[in-house]
């Protein structure tokens, strides 16, 4: 055990620390960030992410032959930690670089790889995910677009929802049924699809933060050749359950919550000496930061772990249990100390830091759900990881 | 960068489980839990001192296994797990650190290969009662006389006296105009000395009060005073914090495994109940508590030995966060268990009372709470 770098990691590390001063952009938005569908403020994130990939600091684990740089799990952290430490806006190619992309190189086809794997650096094109439907959440596998295979094209006709940016987005990567005879994990495919295909409608859903951040998307014979087809036919459900686990991935979710918990000590100072003196207070505070800690280093040995080549089982699940859940509890804390002001609308120009922290707190909400909720990761964590009986599964 | 145990660390950490699993049963745990008996079982001492178990935490060239933390801390949770009874704590962390941090070279050279070989057994007396432990409000109080030195006083919550054949006794200790904190080591059968346990709920920890009633030991007993003292004595309760946390681990372990098993075989309804997500929720609960809390542990140990500015705030932090979790899963596994679990026949209570030993000793969380918020700066 060595928590220390190596010369040459310190070094990276305060190239990039001088790098991000000099380049990062200097408004931080409040919650997602990229909830926003303004196109100035998507292009302004479009170059960011471009300006951060040129300077080499954008997927750098892939392969060099696709834009990567092969770095080990180390370097990444190194780049996580520092974009979380200087406040980065989150990439808006985010879905892109953490999961159509490493499923690409997976399981794409050379011709894929090499049409779809620089934009997604570049953020020359930003891709959403075409997973959740209204009858398919939890149960994603029972999930009823329809893809019908006529000569060289899929006819795809269905309802995807919960669909974060497809309101900009130039791709989805789509989970469609192309076999309705088989059990339902055995008849799914992974298309990807251009979000300018006749018969693509998008209707943006307004959030609970009043942010448009994802959308219902309608299909309607939408006409997709055969080559997007990732992986064979009927066997999505493999390919997916990939990406899922990069999903589940999250080199910065430690870092995230610590900035967080950052945020909430300067509330609790920002409310003068007598509320730090609260012994409630305190406590509270010692307890957050605690579990805050006990995260940081369970990333740190989860990181070990993946370097040292040993598969990360249900590690993914807890993570996402515990940090969305943290996460949460650090921002209702925060918005208890700013007893009624942490109410107020965002709107109103009587808001601490433009409503931040009621944003964080409903944002933190939604990330409970979104990506699996905690009940399912519960379910995961028993199920996988405990050997519990599974739920008895229809079909 | 690298946050893993090490090969040599985790090849230690299994033959300990699988030695515990052998010559630890609960069968065993259970026979030293007569209130009347020592509850110090001393074969299988013998069989841990050839281990190098018991001087792990000592030096190599003072006759010890020369571990660090880490490696100590991993023992520990496998003592946690198998709920192991005996001075181990007392004599081979709190007493062995003591005198490895506070005595000089002589003393250490005297007395730490007999606690390495199990030959001695050496107990911390420091509290009276209270939390505090400086100089002003410590009662027991240690005189310079011509030739010796004279101790009275009453020390509480000595763990294993009653088998200690030296008692390390935090006293305080008139030094020129002013009165500072002194260990002093009092052979236990010296006149005056009078021991008896108190008896805690948890039949695996032995405490006992120590009475001194002008008892009279050489000057050479006094291993440190002043700040080498206090120095010494905190640095040695955050290992405690360290080692009782790692206890807790092992102990949350060890309940989580008995509630899965259960919920496997116990059939109501007609299905196995860890079919229902109200247990399986509450199985998966437990597994995100403790393994956050694993981590944060390791970094706990780590600190200890590398980066002592941080470690006070990351041995409170451990401590607290791993003795709530370990209460708190013992509590999930009795509910998983129903009555069966509440039982003194089944072995879930040896846990469950373990637990609040831990949580009590050392710091409780409340207390620990505070120090974590005095130690950030708030």
């Amino acid at each position: 055990m060595d928590l220390s770098y190596t010369p040459e990691q310190e070094e990276f590390r305060q190239r990039l620390r001088a790098w991000l001063k000099k380049n990062i952009p200097r408004r931080r938005s409040p919650g997602a960030g990229l909830a926003d569908d303004e196109p100035e403020r998507i292009a302004r994130a479009k170059a960011w992410q471009r300006k951060l990939y040129e300077a080499g600091y954008v997927a750098m684990s892939w392969p060099r032959q696709y834009g990567g740089q092969e770095a080990d799990v180390i370097t990444q952290t190194i780049v996580s930690e520092e974009l979380a430490r200087a406040g980065a806006p989150p990439l808006i190619g985010q879905m892109g670089i953490q999961m159509v992309g490493p499923t690409l190189i997976q399981y794409g086809t050379e011709e894929q790889k090499r049409r779809f794997l620089r934009p997604i650096l570049t953020a020359e094109e930003i891709w959403c995910q075409g997973y959740s439907e209204p009858g398919a959440g939890s149960d994603l596998a029972s999930l009823q677009t329809r893809a019908e295979l006529v000569g060289d094209e899929f006819i795809v006709n269905g309802q995807k929802i919960w669909t974060s940016n497809a309101h900009f987005a130039d791709w989805m990567f789509c989970l469609v049924r192309t076999d309705p005879s088989a059990p339902k994990h055995h008849g799914i495919s992974y298309l990807l699809i251009d979000m300018k295909s006749p018969g693509i409608t998008v209707r943006p859903l307004v959030q609970i933060t009043e942010e448009r951040g994802f959308n219902q998307v309608f299909f309607e014979d939408v006409r997709v050749p055969r080559q997007n087809l990732v992986g064979e036919l009927n066997h999505g459900w493999q390919v997916a359950n990939a990406t899922l686990f990069h999903e589940r991935n999250m080199l910065g979710a430690s870092s995230r919550t610590q900035e967080l918990f950052q945020g909430l000590v300067r509330v609790a100072e920002g409310r003068g000496r007598a509320v730090l003196e609260d012994p409630r207070v305190r406590h509270r505070l010692a307890d957050l930061v605690t579990r805050v800690q006990a995260m940081r280093y369970h990333a740190y040995r989860q990181l070990t772990d993946a370097a040292r080549g040993r598969p990360g089982g249900i590690a993914a699940s807890v993570t996402k249990l515990v940090s969305t859940e943290l996460n949460h509890e650090i921002a209702a804390f925060a918005l208890e100390l700013l007893g009624s002001y942490g109410t107020l609308s965002k709107r109103s120009p009587w808001a601490v830091e433009r409503g931040y922290w009621l944003t964080e707190y409903l944002f933190t909400l939604g990330m409970i759900i979104g990506g699996g909720t905690s009940e399912i990761q519960k379910n995961i964590i028993a199920e996988r990881g405990l050997g519990l009986p599974r739920d008895t599964r229809p079909m | 960068m690298d946050f893993g145990l090490s090969s040599e660390q985790e090849l230690l950490q299994q033959s300990a489980r699988e030695f515990l699993r052998c010559h630890c049963p609960t069968s065993l745990v259970r026979a030293h839990m007569d209130p009347q008996a020592d509850g110090y079982p001393r074969e299988l001492y013998g069989r841990m001192a050839e281990l190098g178990w018991l001087g792990l935490l000592i030096p190599a060239s003072l006759g010890g296994s020369g571990g660090d933390l880490l490696d100590a801390a991993l023992l520990c949770e496998e003592f946690g797990r198998a709920a192991l009874p005996g001075p181990f704590f007392a004599s081979s962390a709190l007493a062995a650190l003591t005198l490895r941090y506070a005595a000089r070279e002589s003393c250490k050279q005297q007395y730490l290969p007999l606690l390495a070989r199990g030959e001695k057994i050496a107990t911390l007396a420091w509290s009276e009662g209270r939390a505090a432990w400086d100089a002003a409000s410590l009662e027991t109080r240690c005189e310079r006389q011509r030739l010796s030195l004279r101790l009275d006083g009453k020390k509480l919550f000595v763990l294993d006296a009653h088998v200690a054949d030296w008692l390390l006794v935090v006293c305080s200790f008139r030094e020129g105009r002013r009165n500072d904190v002194a260990i002093v080591l009092v052979p236990r059968n010296q006149p005056g000395v009078r021991v008896r346990q108190m008896l805690d709920a948890d039949r695996t920890r032995r405490p006992c009060v120590v009475e001194l009633r002008g008892v009279t030991v050489a000057r050479k007993h006094l291993i440190a005073s002043g700040e080498k003292a206090r120095a010494a004595l905190q640095r040695v309760f955050d290992a405690a914090r360290v080692l009782l946390a790692a206890d807790s681990l092992g102990g949350a372990e060890q309940v989580l495994e008995m509630a899965v098993e259960y919920a496997k075989v116990r059939q109501q309804f007609g299905r196995p109940i860890g079919s229902f997500q109200a247990i399986k929720h509450a199985c998966a609960e437990m597994v995100a508590a403790i393994e956050p809390a694993r981590s944060l542990l390791w970094y706990a140990a780590y600190a200890f030995e590398r980066e002592p500015k941080n470690a006070p705030c990351a041995a409170s932090m451990a401590k607290s966060l791993l003795c709530d979790v370990y209460a708190w899963a013992t509590e999930r596994s009795l509910r998983i268990h129903g009555g069966i679990g509440f039982t003194w026949e089944h072995d879930l209570h040896l846990w469950i009372k373990r637990s609040l030993w831990n949580r009590h000793a050392f710091g409780e969380p409340m207390f620990e709470r505070e120090r974590i918020a005095e130690l950030c700066g708030w």
